[in-house]
């Protein structure tokens, strides 16, 4: 934890607001949970809603019927049609109480307190003290308890319902004394050791209290704390309010608040430490309201029973149980793990201080794709990708990264990067280039023809020479964590970059251009697709009859607003119409490449594509040859813009899958065989496979789901049979083979067929055989 | 790990020595881990065998689960 500190922890969580109260709970006084009321109906569950009712609401029978609901201000329906009928549905609950329910007091305390006042503010200070076992004596001047409330109507609040709801008080030690006016606090002082005073609201005051007024001839009350300045003194209540302002939610809140001020007082703490959201407060949660039908406020037939179930059931059902999950709903990663970033922030901290034990969230750090997209919808801007990304640098500077999750597609980025694929070379006849085309390891094992063709034209167009950079930009380590690995790689590129007379470099990829931009500030670089803006496109380009296609932008594209403007340029020159995806440009999502996420959690990165081509019925349109493999993988009919640009889009290539691993390393090591050959005239050899091998349909998809390379198997058959280290199964008379490459162990089923070998199976493991 | 692998009876052979494998103890490292396992083997040259199922079950539970240790 030493990097990652715990204030770095609170300012990031901070930042996900999802936890936040909703908008009803944060202005209630008294903070009541209206979404879990809601919820629980929503379940058949109200004796539950009650339950969370009452433990805010000392008094749920009178309140649900006489409560002003200031929640309903902020209730975010509004934005929509209008707020939940909130008082209705805490009747609901009321009406469905259990037939009784526990009050126990706790054990008696040798503290007592007088309250003058029995309105609902007085009795709640009273109910909440005595609950906590200190004496209470109650002082009023009339004859009954509750004040202001005997002025509603016997229909607004039957009698019956106040005289339950103050039975309560039979619970608890609290003694009401009746026709006790109350007119000086100092015959209170000696026998009591706190002083609640809530007489109401009054016009013309009788001050022998010795209260002071404030400017706007109020009571002059401390707001956290409800103190008035004089020794174990408290009011509030209606004395504090203003003539009309009088509020019975606000009343009873001031009682609760005089209850937490003196029971601190009497446990000697502080009176005002974290009070600060005791009182209503502005939310921070956001809760997006789009898309959401109007369906107006349901009012019950029988007033004065209240809702029926089916009544209830449907005013329940308006309510949006405010959340905010804005990137959760666009992301299947953070979907997966069923929760929301606040959490998934936290699991990755406690995951990254973990010394002996397991590291249950290993695998979530490196699900996720760095796209960046919660960062767009996040009200607060949160990141995931960057907080992953940061715990992966930390799980391999200690040595604590699965080796599993990433090595495959590292050791293919490496043999990218050996001189089996990569060239740098100035273009024949210029010593040094103006340009250099950088057309990354994916579309030259994609498509290597387009590389050519590409080549040929910025040739043909641009002056100066056109150098030719084949190598892989180094995203796989940067997306592993990997930073040594990363930074060899851009120093190798940069000092290719130099060799070659420090040249504008062009690329295709959008990944190979945002890591250029960020780690090669000082090399000049130019998108192709701005380049085609500047050069005109092909002739052979053919225009094409008007058809949609329906752009993907690459989400490492996603603040390239002239590379995504020239993409749409292009796509319009060649007579295609455009069609937006839903996300799209700085909003698009990532094809499930990005950080590496389908080598850490395939079932999520299939769900990603499955999402992302579910959006359009259109053909698909990318400019990053590995955003168009993913998808053509799971069956989209999808085209790279070079595909549109140079093979005139047949209608085949849109359907057309993307090599398999083996074939992608030969197409790389032939692209650069064909170069040199072709324009440079050199020769370079081709590194025979001794083992000839015939591997059936059927088994090479099976090697392409267990990432085995043919490489890797005419290794093993290589080694067993110059070794003679083989076994025969006498069921089918296959050999069988194991052989350790780098940290895997091979093995190889096989049947020998004059010089040739079919492979009848092929499968791995990492534990090592110790001989 | 342990150190039943259950596997079923097979009928394999070792191909340089010409006798059937039996099932012996054969040690397995992973991460610094090593742990004895009862696998088919050539009792002769110590040639081990180890079934796809075994491979791609315990073993990668296995694997994973040290991997996140």
């Amino acid at each position: 934890m030493d990097q990652m500190d715990q204030n770095l922890l609170r300012q990031r969580e901070a930042k996900c607001i999802q936890e936040k109260p909703a908008g009803c709970t944060a202005r209630c006084p008294v903070h009541v949970d209206v979404k879990g009321i809601i919820e629980a109906i929503d379940k058949k569950e109200v004796e539950k809603g009650f339950e969370i009712f009452r433990r805010a609401v000392p008094f749920p029978g009178i309140l649900c019927r006489i409560c002003d609901q200031p929640c309903r201000q902020e209730c975010k329906r509004q934005e929509i049609d209008e707020a939940i009928s909130v008082r209705a549905l805490e009747m609901f609950c009321v009406n469905h109480k259990p037939g009784s329910y526990d009050i126990a007091p706790l054990p008696a305390k040798d503290k007592a307190v007088a309250i003058v006042g029995a309105g609902l503010s007085g009795l709640t200070a009273a109910f909440e003290l005595g609950r906590k076992g200190y004496k209470v004596d109650v002082f009023e001047a009339g004859d009954c308890l509750g004040g202001l409330i005997w002025t509603r109507s016997e229909i607004e609040l039957p009698r019956h319902v106040i005289h339950e709801d103050f039975s309560v008080f039979a619970k608890l030690p609290v003694e009401m004394h009746y026709h006790t006016r109350i007119t000086e606090l100092a015959c209170l002082m000696d026998r009591f050791d706190a002083i609640y005073v809530a007489t109401g609201f009054q016009e013309n005051w009788d001050n022998g209290f010795h209260f002071t007024r404030n400017a706007e001839g109020t009571l002059q009350v401390d707001l956290l704390t409800l103190a008035v300045g004089q020794e174990k003194v408290f009011a509030g209540g209606g004395i504090r309010c203003r003539k009309g302002q009088q509020s019975p939610i606000s009343s009873l809140a001031d009682g609760k608040i005089a209850a937490i001020s003196i029971d601190r007082l009497f446990q000697n703490a502080s009176l005002s430490a974290n009070r600060m959201n005791e009182g209503p407060f502005t939310t921070s949660l956001y809760t997006n309201t789009k898309g959401i039908k109007p369906q107006f406020m349901l009012e019950p037939i029988d007033t004065a029973r209240g809702y029926s179930d089916a009544e209830a059931a449907r005013e329940a059902e308006r309510c949006l149980l405010c959340e905010c999950l804005e990137c959760v709903k666009v992301c299947e990663y953070l979907a997966h793990y069923r929760a929301y970033p606040k959490r998934y922030v936290r699991e990755i901290y406690n995951n990254l201080s973990i010394v002996m034990g397991i590291h249950r969230a290993n695998k979530m750090i490196n699900s996720c794709n760095l796209c960046g997209l919660c960062e767009q919808v996040c009200p607060g801007n949160l990141n995931m990708g960057e907080i992953c990304l940061e715990a992966r640098r930390m799980m391999v500077d200690r040595g604590k990264m699965p080796p599993s999750t990433y090595e495959f597609a590292l050791r293919d980025m490496q043999f990218s990067n050996s001189a089996r694929c990569a060239l740098y070379r100035n273009q024949p006849g210029f010593a040094a280039s103006q340009y250099a085309f950088f057309p990354g390891c994916q579309l030259t094992a994609s498509s290597p023809q387009l590389v050519k063709q590409t080549y040929a034209f910025l040739c043909d167009k641009l002056h100066g020479g056109v150098g030719l950079m084949l190598s892989c930009c180094g995203a796989p380590a940067n997306w592993a964590g990997q930073r040594e690995m990363f930074a060899e790689i851009m120093q190798t590129l940069k000092q290719e970059w130099e060799a070659l007379g420090q040249p504008c470099m062009i690329t295709v990829c959008p990944s190979c251009h945002h890591l250029f931009k960020q780690n090669l500030p000082n090399a000049p670089l130019e998108s192709l697709w701005t380049i085609f803006e500047q050069t005109g496109l092909p002739e052979q380009a053919a225009v094409h009859a008007p058809k949609k296609l329906a752009v993907h932008d690459s989400c490492t594209a996603r603040r390239e607003i002239p590379m995504q403007d020239a993409v749409r340029s292009i796509v319009g020159k060649l007579g295609y119409e455009v069609e937006e995806l839903p996300f799209h440009r700085e909003n698009t999502v990532c094809c499930s490449y990005g950080g590496l996420m389908m080598h850490a959690n395939r079932d999520v990165a299939e769900k990603v594509i499955r999402r992302r081509i579910g959006e359009s019925e259109a053909d698909y349109l990318t400019y990053c040859s590995m955003c168009r493999d993913n998808f053509a993988s799971q069956g989209k009919r999808v085209y790279h813009l070079l595909d549109l640009i140079f093979a005139g889009a047949e209608d085949a290539r849109a359907e057309q899958k993307g090599p398999g691993y083996s074939r992608r390393r030969e197409n790389r090591e032939q692209l650069k065989r064909e170069f040199l050959q072709d324009i440079w005239g050199d020769v370079m050899e081709e590194l025979k496979t001794e083992v000839k091998l015939i591997i059936p349909d059927n088994i090479s998809c099976l090697m392409e789901e267990r990432m085995i390379l043919v490489d890797d198997v005419a290794k093993v058959i290589g080694y067993a049979e110059n070794s003679g280290n083989k076994l025969r199964n006498m069921e089918n008379d296959a050999f069988i083979a194991y052989y350790q490459i780098d940290s895997v162990t091979y093995w190889v089923e096989y049947l020998q067929e004059n010089d040739a070998f079919i492979v009848k199976n092929a499968y791995s493991h990492r534990i090592n055989i110790l001989n | 790990m342990s150190n039943q692998t259950g596997q079923q009876e097979v009928d394999i052979v070792c191909a340089k020595c010409g006798i059937k494998l039996t099932m012996g103890k054969v040690n397995l490292t992973y991460l610094g881990s090593s742990f004895p396992v009862e696998l088919y083997k050539c009792s002769q040259c110590g040639l081990v065998y180890i079934p796809e199922e075994l491979a791609n079950g315990k073993m990668k539970q296995v694997e994973a689960s040290m991997e996140d240790k």
